[in-house]
């Protein structure tokens, strides 16, 4: 059947022009959030009933952002996060990898039983063992430079250890390693790999794209978490960017603040996927997962 | 010689002079206001002077964000992680105490004789927290406003009735000049409900639960005046007086100062900015609706936590932070009624300044939420039956099944204590 060009080109134009109208739904917020960063609270309020709201114009100053850094330690806050989640999106990648690769190419007794139940435990919300969860973090033994500890609530490692493996990235790798063509793991046997060799030197190599999917899913709910740092860490010096949007939620809430510290939160999860945005979008090629 | 003989006058004296620090025993404390620039800087400067002015304690606070206080500290409750001080909420501090997070306040209640009601936290016979300001809800309105519709000011002794306050509020609406006639902040669907509109309800004679027991609410949030009461406040919505729950939340922050409604319910912690915008504010208390005129009371208050191994200590900080020179500082810096009348002349607001009205309104208004442990489940209970009503929902059957609600809830705990 031949195509009238200029159909096509119509067809191709109305595609956009939807595409685009459905992007600026999902870019309003952002521009909303950046604009009114910039904006005192009586002008922000003013304008959220008009288009004025997407656009910088007014009283325009950076007053918010220093305001929100008088608040609260924003950069402590910030540091935190990246500290907890880059940690735990780096151990997750190498712990699930690992049990991935045992999953799918060797074989153990038990194997798909245990596969079964790691995969069950996506249905678990994480509110109903949060309660369990932290009577055990709490009496939980460490060994520092100043001796044996009992208890792990306010520190770093117990907003990292209990997240780094999970059943959906496991899940993830076991199936993007069963789609890795067999007889590159078998021609690496028979050459005389070992299992570490071919975990290391073959299948990891070919894994870029679930690794970038794996990191950035991970990296969303390390960034996003609240509720369990809410419950595990009471000092200032170690809480997390969610637990310290709080700060801004007085009786009389500063929204033009709000904004500021919001857009300053938002900056770090931009970079990671901005760093992974190819990785990522070959990963729902390949895999069919987005975050 | 002469060198080993200094470094050993060095040594003492040194030690001589870290003593009193070294024999501090330190006690952790725990506070609702992290992010309020205002209340930090007079805290950190009571608790430093209060760590200068003897050698036995020494105070360290954490600050926690208010809106997820309460859970960080029912979190760290359940790990035995507790502070000495603990900062709470006045009308959740029975459930604290009830539920084992606090002991008694070492301290004789006569000490706080002059306080306000509402800034004292008792249960089961037992002083157990002591709050540093009270807040206080009045009728935000313009002089102007009520010459023009021709309203008479209520007062104190002469509040309005619920015909008065109606006409006010058809005058308005008739007039044209507003959006709605009154504001009342229905987007804030957190404890504002319970703690600024419950008092309505106690006005037209019912009240969430049955204080004569704290056993039921059966006939107090359903009886005859609590369906009165129901009607009336669906009708503040089907009539279009009020906004309701979709409400933009800017709304008590701008509504009622660019003129969007004529009156607006809102706590003396608006005041101030209010009267910066609003040159002929007037605070007027709450209409009577039949059974007095009621506002609620009770705001953050200092406790001792269940597990202080040092209550004297907590007690001891406490007591320093209650003196007048810091009450009235919290008053000047973030606006709220000081709570003895001595404090309040040392405040630039309250010894005869605009919101001497919020002390008398709280001292003669004044009602402090059910004292019960339960309080914390009927607040939500009542917000929702509150939204549903203003929603349109059904008024009896609405508060019927907030009763049923309420009562398996303190049948599910034995009745809270409640002998």
């Amino acid at each position: 059947m031949a195509v009238n060009p200029d159909n096509y080109g119509l067809r191709l134009f109305v595609r956009y022009l939807v595409l685009c109208l459905i992007a600026l739904i999902f870019i309003f917020p952002l521009v909303f959030m950046i604009n009114s960063s910039f904006k005192p609270d009586s002008q922000l309020l003013a304008d959220t009933s008009s288009l004025r709201a997407f656009l910088p114009v007014g009283d325009i100053s950076l007053n918010n952002y220093f305001g929100a850094f008088r608040r609260a330690p924003v950069g402590l806050f910030v540091l935190n996060s990246v500290l907890v989640t880059g940690t735990t999106v780096l151990l997750s990648l190498l712990i699930c990898s690992l049990a991935a690769f045992s999953f799918a190419f060797l074989r153990w007794k038990g194997r798909d039983v245990l596969l079964s139940i790691v995969i069950a435990t996506l249905i678990i919300p994480f509110e109903t063992i949060a309660i369990p969860l932290l009577l055990l973090v709490s009496k939980l033994p460490w060994i520092g430079l100043d001796g044996l500890h009992w208890g792990w609530l306010n520190t770093y490692r117990v907003q990292i250890v209990p997240w780094i493996a999970d059943g959906l990235t496991i899940f993830l790798f076991v199936q993007y390693f069963k789609a890795l063509p067999g007889e590159l793991i078998e021609a690496s046997r028979v050459e005389g790999a070992n299992w570490w060799q071919v975990y290391y030197r073959v299948v990891m190599p070919l894994s870029g794209p679930v690794l970038a999917t794996a990191a950035i899913l991970k990296f969303l709910v390390m960034y996003n978490q609240y509720l369990w740092p809410l419950i595990v860490v009471q000092q200032e010096s170690y809480r997390p960017v969610m637990v310290g949007l709080g700060y801004f939620f007085q009786l009389n809430v500063a929204w033009g603040e709000v904004m500021a510290y919001l857009t300053l939160i938002t900056v770090p999860v931009l970079i990671f996927y901005l760093l992974l945005q190819r990785a990522f979008i070959a990963s729902i090629a390949s895999t069919g997962v987005k975050g | 010689m002469k060198l080993t003989k200094h470094l050993t006058g060095v040594v003492i004296a040194s030690t001589c002079l870290c003593a009193p620090a070294l024999a501090q025993t330190r006690l952790t404390m725990w506070y609702h206001g992290a992010g309020n620039e205002v209340e930090s800087r007079i805290l950190n400067q009571i608790i430093s002077d209060f760590n200068t002015s003897q050698s036995d304690w020494t105070v360290t606070i954490e600050s926690f964000p208010e809106k997820s206080y309460n859970d960080s500290v029912a979190a760290a409750a359940l790990a035995g992680n507790l502070p000495d001080i603990l900062d709470v909420d006045g009308p959740v501090m029975p459930n604290w105490a009830w539920a084992g997070y606090l002991q008694p306040l070492p301290i004789d209640e006569s000490e706080f004789a002059d306080f306000l009601p509402g800034t004292k936290g008792v249960w089961d016979g037992k002083l157990y927290s002591v709050g540093l300001w009270d807040a206080a809800v009045a009728l935000f309105a313009r002089q102007s406003t009520l010459d023009e519709l021709g309203l008479r000011k209520p007062t104190l002794d002469k509040p309005w009735s619920r015909e008065e306050f109606t006409a006010a509020l058809d005058a308005a609406k008739a007039s044209g000049k507003y959006e709605f006639a009154l504001d009342l902040g229905m987007n804030d669907q957190a404890e504002w409900y319970s703690y600024a509109f419950s008092p309505f309800l106690q006005s037209f004679g019912g009240d969430i639960v049955d204080r004569s027991t704290y056993k039921t609410a059966e006939g107090a949030l359903n009886g005859e005046a609590a369906q009165a009461f129901g009607k009336w406040w669906q009708s503040l919505f089907s009539g279009g007086y009020a906004p309701g729950t979709s409400e933009d939340p800017a709304d008590q922050q701008t509504g009622f100062i660019g003129g969007k409604f004529a009156f607006q319910w809102n706590g003396n912690w608006r005041a101030v900015a209010t009267m910066e915008a609003v040159d002929d504010v007037v605070f007027l208390p709450a209409p009577d609706f039949g059974a007095g005129n009621k506002i609620g009371a009770g705001s953050w208050q200092f406790g001792v936590s269940a597990k202080s191994k040092h209550p004297e200590g907590a007690a001891e900080f406490i007591k320093f932070a209650a003196q007048d020179k810091y009450l009235a500082a919290f008053s000047d810096g973030i606006g709220l009624i000081p709570p003895t009348p001595s404090a309040a002349q040392m405040t630039k607001n309250y010894s005869g300044g605009p919101l001497a009205v919020f002390f008398d309104l709280s001292k003669a208004q004044a009602l402090v939420r059910p004292v019960t442990p339960g309080y914390v489940v009927q607040a939500k209970v009542f917000t929702k039956a509150l939204a549903d009503i203003a929603n349109g929902a059904d008024v009896a059957d609405t508060l019927d099944a907030a009763v049923d609600e309420i009562d398996a809830d303190i049948e599910s705990n034995s009745g809270y204590g409640h002998r």
